[in-house]
């Protein structure tokens, strides 16, 4: 016990004295919470579209004003061809085309039906679809409202026989703001860098400069120069957790719905998993740049799988099983249950059950794996 | 030139000699093209949805087997009340509740109306958005076969193509990025650490003092991490088309042409950062804090530019990744020619000129 007291006021000493752990203890959580919510916005919103109208008729003219009044669109062009359009979509000035095509009023008042042309750039998936989506919603709300259809004799909207009236409700976030999404998976993310990357590199640098050796050749056990290592990077952890969940509040005015204490455990479990995860790198990598790598090839991985950017939900089978083996995956689900539904322990004790299982199986993998010899 | 080679076959050696190194750099592409070709869609599939149906007549039933045959949705078991609703939700299983009051069938059969309401989790704001689309689709299909005789006299209707993904795969967005940060890491990250690290071993002056010229030093250390991005580039654009389907529209040529000068920015930004520092591990910080998370964030392939605020939009500017990846994107899947992106390859030039003239004007041939 005396021995791991020493070890850990060498290691404390260390980390203080290391001025940028200091800088990264406080000044990294604060900038990423500041930077990436505004980076990292997914809302679509501004959808650029270029017409091209080739009626210049009453309808054609009401039609883009329509657009224009939704709130989605922004009109940025009038082009006098599909191919001057094409060449907006193709410089990424405009995401979509509507061509309305000539004639296109009076065979409307004539036939009854008319078409028109939407072509959608289809390489931003997300906003493709929600574009299209968006656009084909305001078009039938534009046949709903002409004229012609209103005023017509046989108007048999009028007397439908059945509608299903449908209301809305936003859980959770009513005013479906994406910060609030984005924000706790920051938070995790912040504690996953620190966690992973700064263990795996303080470790391989007592291996670079060759003080590893020094200690090892000391009475000091194996579990004692583990314990002494990652006790001190556990309360940076949790500081920077903190400094986290402080800056989440004041920048974003994001205040926890669900339980403080709750928050901490999920994230004393995490850390310790983490720690584990950044030790087992290091006892595989001989320079800083390796361990850099390999951490930075898993944490890229984990953040990836993890649902921090999209649905695990719409992931094929077998990425789902393997999303569900990284440690991320189940701190970045809980961290957005209880920050923002408030959910209690016994909704998301099965996470903590995985987190708790991660954190033994990787330190033990970790302890197996290092060696005092070389 | 005989001297050339044999240093180049130095750094060669260097570079195969760090096994772990190289099997990232060649397994990160990889790792990252299978992921988002397989794994990750911007589609949203398997929505958990609850039912919570007070009125259990024929009409209801018949809507909630019409959800269940849409395959975006997976049924969770049914529900009685909101609290198991609140419940559902706060254990994150499902994304969507839809409810029936008491009277639903009797109600719209006898006044032609009847109400549902759709609760969505917006905790996660674009699935939810997405999810009403769905739903409501589902619910209008329904209500226009209840009124087959019902049709607006008079449509526009709207005829929807996809330009330049018909199969709407979700990938194609990516590749480029990835490329650009794969020669972001092999070239700046790399390339600054291992010159560096001589100066760091002091292997540097015995480099310096030899008849070597020390460009060609310079030069030396840049051949190997060029050749190297070269293969990734063949290894990603092999697996884009074979493994992902993904079909490369415009030339060839042009694309590694391009390449080749984002290549060469990216080495003179490494050497550039060598320059500065005196340590492996700040060259590190610098190359990936500095260099490559603005890459990652600000060049658009993650995240949308267009919604950012104006600074950051600002930034993106002197970022030659992005320029990089308009380009790629131009050429590689949209098919355009080198008329279209000539200004890019104009504003990557300059830059790629500028930072080499830089880094060669700050190499330092004396110790400090």
């Amino acid at each position: 016990m005396k021995i791991l007291r020493f070890i850990l006021r060498k290691e404390f000493l260390q980390i203080f004295r290391d001025k940028t752990i200091i800088a990264m203890m406080f000044a990294v959580p604060i900038i990423q919470l500041v930077i990436l919510p505004l980076a990292a916005n997914f809302e679509v919103k501004n959808i650029n579209v270029a017409f091209v109208d080739n009626d210049h008729s009453t309808y054609s003219q009401k039609l883009v004003s329509k657009i224009a009044s939704s709130g989605y669109f922004r009109i940025v062009g009038n082009s006098a061809s599909y191919r001057e359009a094409l060449k907006m979509i193709e410089k990424s000035k405009a995401d979509i085309v509507l061509e309305i095509p000539a004639g296109f009023e009076r065979s409307l008042v004539r036939e009854g039906r008319q078409q028109v042309n939407m072509s959608v750039d289809a390489i931003n998936g997300t906003k493709a679809s929600i574009g299209g989506a968006y656009l084909t919603v305001v078009i039938a709300d534009f046949n709903r409202s002409l004229d012609v259809n209103t005023k017509a004799p046989d108007n048999k909207v009028a007397a439908l026989s059945a509608i299903i009236d449908i209301t809305y409700s936003d859980w959770f976030n009513p005013h479906k703001e994406y910060k609030y999404y984005m924000v706790p998976g920051i938070l995790v993310l912040l504690l996953t860098l620190i966690g992973g990357f700064i263990t795996a590199l303080n470790i391989v640098r007592e291996k670079e400069i060759g003080t590893i050796e020094q200690i090892n050749v000391t009475p000091i056990k194996k579990w004692q120069f583990i314990l002494g290592k990652l006790i001190p990077f556990w309360f940076v952890g949790i500081i920077v957790f903190t400094v986290g969940l402080i800056a989440m509040y004041v920048v974003y005015g994001i205040f926890p719905k669900g339980s403080i204490p709750l928050l901490y455990l999920f994230a004393s479990v995490y850390l310790i998993a983490l720690l584990g995860f950044g030790l087992l790198i290091s006892t595989f990598s001989n320079s800083q740049l390796q361990a850099m790598f390999v951490a930075f090839f898993f944490m890229m991985i984990f953040m990836l799988m993890s649902g921090f950017f999209t649905s695990i939900d719409s992931m094929p089978n077998w990425a789902r099983q393997m999303s569900n083996l990284t440690p991320v995956t189940h701190f970045i689900k809980v961290v957005r249950l209880i920050v923002l539904k408030g959910s209690g322990l016994s909704q998301v004790k099965m996470e903590l059950f995985y987190l708790i299982g991660f954190a033994i199986a990787l330190n033990s993998f970790a302890i197996y794996n290092y060696k005092k010899t070389n | 030139m005989k001297q050339l080679l044999a240093f180049i076959r130095k750094e060669f050696y260097h570079v195969f000699r760090d096994k772990r190194t190289l099997l990232i750099l060649f397994g990160l592409p990889i790792a990252q093209i299978v992921l988002f070709g397989f794994a990750l869609s911007s589609e949203v599939k398997n929505i958990g949805i609850a039912v919570l149906d007070n009125a259990h007549d024929a009409t209801s039933e018949q809507i909630v087997d019409r959800i269940k045959t849409s395959s975006y949705f997976l049924f969770k078991d049914p529900v009685l009340n909101l609290t198991e609703i609140d419940e559902k939700f706060k254990e994150g299983s499902i994304k969507c509740a839809l409810l029936f009051p008491a009277n639903f069938g009797n109600e719209l059969g006898r006044s032609g109306k009847a109400q549902v309401q759709i609760i969505t989790d917006a905790s996660d704001p674009n699935t939810a958005t997405i999810v009403v689309n769905y739903l409501t689709a589902i619910l209008a299909n329904y209500q226009q076969q209840l009124n087959p005789t019902a049709r607006l006299p008079y449509e526009i209707i709207p005829q929807v193509r996809q330009l330049y993904n018909e199969e709407q795969n979700g990938s194609l967005n990516f590749i480029p990025g990835v490329i650009a940060l794969i020669f972001m890491i092999v070239c700046t990250t790399l390339t600054s650490v291992s010159i560096v690290r001589e100066k760091e071993l002091g292997t540097m002056e015995i480099l310096l003092v030899s008849p070597f010229k020390p460009v060609m030093v310079l030069v030396a250390k840049a051949v190997p991490y060029l050749v190297l991005s070269v293969v990734n580039l063949i290894i990603i654009l092999l697996l884009s088309v074979f493994l992902l389907h993904v079909q490369i529209k415009g030339s060839l040529i042009l694309i590694f042409a391009e390449s080749i000068l984002f290549i060469i920015t990216c080495l003179s930004l490494g050497l550039l950062i060598s320059n500065q520092t005196n340590s492996q591990q700040t060259a590190m910080l610098m190359s990936m804090m500095g260099m490559m998370l603005p890459t990652l964030i600000l060049t658009g392939f993650m995240f949308p530019l267009e919604n950012m605020p104006w600074i950051f939009q600002a930034i993106s500017h002197i970022l030659p990744s992005r320029y990089y990846y308009i380009i790629i994107k131009a050429v590689m899947l949209k098919g355009l020619g080198f008329s279209y992106v000539w200004k890019e390859t104009l504003i990557l030039l300059a830059m790629a000129l500028f930072l080499l003239a830089v880094a060669l004007k700050n190499f330092k041939i004396r110790l400090s």
